[in-house]
């Protein structure tokens, strides 16, 4: 009977009254954050749909499989997706094992009390930042000219994207391995096997699903990458598909960066097109990324 | 109690500062019962301890330090062959960092550093030409979290065997140690599961078998039931009891009552109060058959420690 008494106190005379003022920051500091992002959407928005317009009537089956022409009626992107598709060769075949070998280099071996050590590491966090067109002109002067005097072929313009990416697979191929917990290491380092089959056999497995992300993600990047490529002298009118690493390519970015300085209007209809061609990549790309980390996301 | 004058040793320590121990041959002025006295001595059963034949490892002095804060100070004890070994003490005593000694698991952190020497089998773990990973093949670890490997059960168990390149039946091996774990008829249906669906028990279990299957001489546990229920730590300790027939265990546990049940001797450690966080100090306090730490020790701050006073 006396708990039923004291359940009925007004619910203000047990907990006190809350002040107004704390529900209309909340609410307030909600709907702020609800139009500052609802900024960055709308923007997202009408690019999607501004280029949708333009590009979505000129999508056909003969503009995917159709060289560049001088009729815009004629003219497709063919060899820009195949020049795409190599490079990307090319990129992955450089980044994974230079990316991954450093990314245990610094995380498994090297002394963080030694000052190069130190160096390297914030070198390569700076090298992330460093806009893509001094990458450009190294690749111009050191792959294309110079020591390596690649001339303006697939493999030049395949491992200066790769320089460009590289610092970015590094650091994440870092965080995955960082990620793997040293009881992991523990474990296999206290059954005798040696640090190295320790890091091949269990941490580098381990990781494998986090330093995969990184890789795709970067490529992503490296896509639509155009800058380094105008660089390094990557041709914007190839009517013919790359044959291998010594060929002269085009790509998918340099190709909608040539029809956009037309200044026929039917040739910015196509840019529109191949930029849905090149937003569909993308959102593949990263949905790949996306399943490998949700499928393989271990519960340590 | 306190400072039992037979069990002083003037000459054992002459890194210690004067300042924290008694003056040698007197019982130190300390009311009894305080808990963190300075220590007199290690209680020893010297005969008992003598009498252990064919000991497993002989630590003499061994401390270790972590930079330069000494972690744990002057411990020396006989550790015997097929025997399970208890260290027991309040958190931050230095028992695991002790137990880690003994497979050189202290070596992956760069700045420990160990003093006085641990022998296995008569040979000095710390000697020069002493190869970690040749260690490690011969003395087996549990850790206080079961850290199974992320892959299936039967690539657990077969890590070890493959890394040690040990010849036969791979099957037969996992299969071997699995029935010693007493976790063969659990898991015998899903060996290509992933590990990480097992229970907490089952794969602190699982641990325990991947330990054995490289058939370790002994085996260090360093906690392994703390993260563990009831039911599951009493199996584990059934477990140990039928694999002290083959191995000398050593387990590290903070739960007293599970080192009265299972072991046959016991070591009882305690933190020395610095003036800071970097001056605690672990010690070994006393040393002998788990039934008389349990009913007669002859140190008092073991038999507060034993009793429930403090810890």
């Amino acid at each position: 009977m006396t708990t039923r008494a004291e359940s009925s106190r007004p619910v203000s005379e047990v907990l006190g009254v809350p002040p107004a003022a704390h529900k209309v920051r909340d609410r307030s500091f909600v709907l702020l954050l609800g139009a500052l992002t609802s900024v960055a959407l709308i923007v997202l928005a009408v690019l999607l749909i501004d280029t949708a317009i333009d590009g979505v009537p000129q999508l056909s089956l003969s503009f995917l499989t159709s060289f560049p022409s001088a009729f815009p009626a004629k003219a497709g992107i063919e060899s820009a997706i195949t020049g795409t598709l190599w490079l990307m060769g090319v990129v992955t075949f450089v980044i994974v094992p230079l990316g991954v070998a450093s990314a245990l280099y610094l995380e498994e071996f090297a002394d963080n009390s030694r000052w190069w050590n130190r160096i390297i590491e914030v070198n390569i966090q700076n090298l992330a930042a460093v806009p893509s067109i001094v990458y450009g002109i190294l690749g111009l002067a050191y792959i294309v000219r110079g020591p390596l005097s690649l001339g303006r072929t697939v493999l030049a313009g395949g491992l200066t994207l790769a320089l460009v990416v590289l610092p970015v697979v590094i650091i994440t191929g870092r965080e995955a391995l960082r990620a793997v917990p040293p009881s992991i290491k523990e474990g296999a380092l206290a059954l005798g096997a040696t640090r190295w089959q320790a890091i091949w056999r269990q941490i580098l497995p381990a990781s494998i699903p986090g330093i995969a992300t990184g890789v795709i993600l970067s490529i992503s990047r490296a896509i639509g990458e155009t800058a380094p490529l105008i660089l390094v002298g990557a041709a914007t009118f190839v009517a013919f598909n790359p044959t291998g690493l010594d060929s002269p390519f085009t790509a998918l970015p340099l190709q909608i960066f040539s029809w956009i300085s037309q200044p026929n209007d039917e040739f910015r209809m196509l840019a529109a097109a191949a930029i849905i061609v090149l937003l569909v990549l993308l959102v593949l790309l990263n949905a790949v990324a996306i399943r490998l980390r949700n499928r393989y996301q271990q519960r340590w | 109690m306190v400072g039992d004058v037979s069990d002083l040793d003037p000459a054992s320590d002459p890194r210690e500062e004067p300042a924290s121990r008694g003056v040698p041959g007197q019982v130190p002025a300390v009311p009894a019962g305080q808990v963190h006295a300075p220590i007199p001595a290690v209680a020893h059963d010297d005969v008992i301890d003598d009498a252990i034949e064919n000991p497993v490892f002989i630590t003499e002095k061994l401390s270790v330090s972590y930079g330069t804060s000494p972690a744990v100070l002057d411990v020396s004890l006989r550790v015997p062959e097929k025997q399970i070994t208890a260290f027991i003490g309040p958190s931050g005593c230095g028992k695991s960092t002790i137990i880690r000694c003994f497979n050189r698991m202290n070596d992956l952190i760069p700045a420990a550093r160990v003093e006085g020497t641990v022998r296995y089998h008569g040979v000095d773990l710390y000697g020069n030409e002493i190869d970690s990973v040749q260690v490690r093949k011969r003395i087996g670890m549990v850790f206080q979290k079961p850290n199974p490997f992320p892959k299936s059960i039967y690539d657990n168990i077969a890590f070890g065997p493959k890394v040690l390149g040990m010849k036969g039946s791979m099957d037969q091996i996992v299969e071997q140690a699995l029935r010693r774990a007493s976790l063969w008829d659990d898991v015998k249906d899903r060996l290509k599961d992933n590990a990480f669906g097992m229970s907490g028990g089952q794969q602190q279990r699982l641990c325990i078998a991947r330990a054995l299957a490289t058939n370790p001489d002994v085996l260090l546990m360093d906690e392994p039931c703390s993260a563990l229920d009831p039911i599951s730590t009493g199996r584990i300790e059934d477990l140990m009891h039928e694999l002290k027939e083959t191995v000398s265990i050593v387990i590290v546990t903070h739960n007293m009552q599970q080192a009265a049940r299972v072991s046959d001797r016991t070591a009882f450690f305690i933190v020395d109060m610095g003036s800071s966080e970097e001056a605690r100090i672990g010690r070994l306090v006393e040393y002998g058959p788990t039934s008389r730490i349990f009913t007669n020790p002859h140190d008092i701050r073991t038999e507060e420690y034993v009793s429930g006073k403090f810890g």
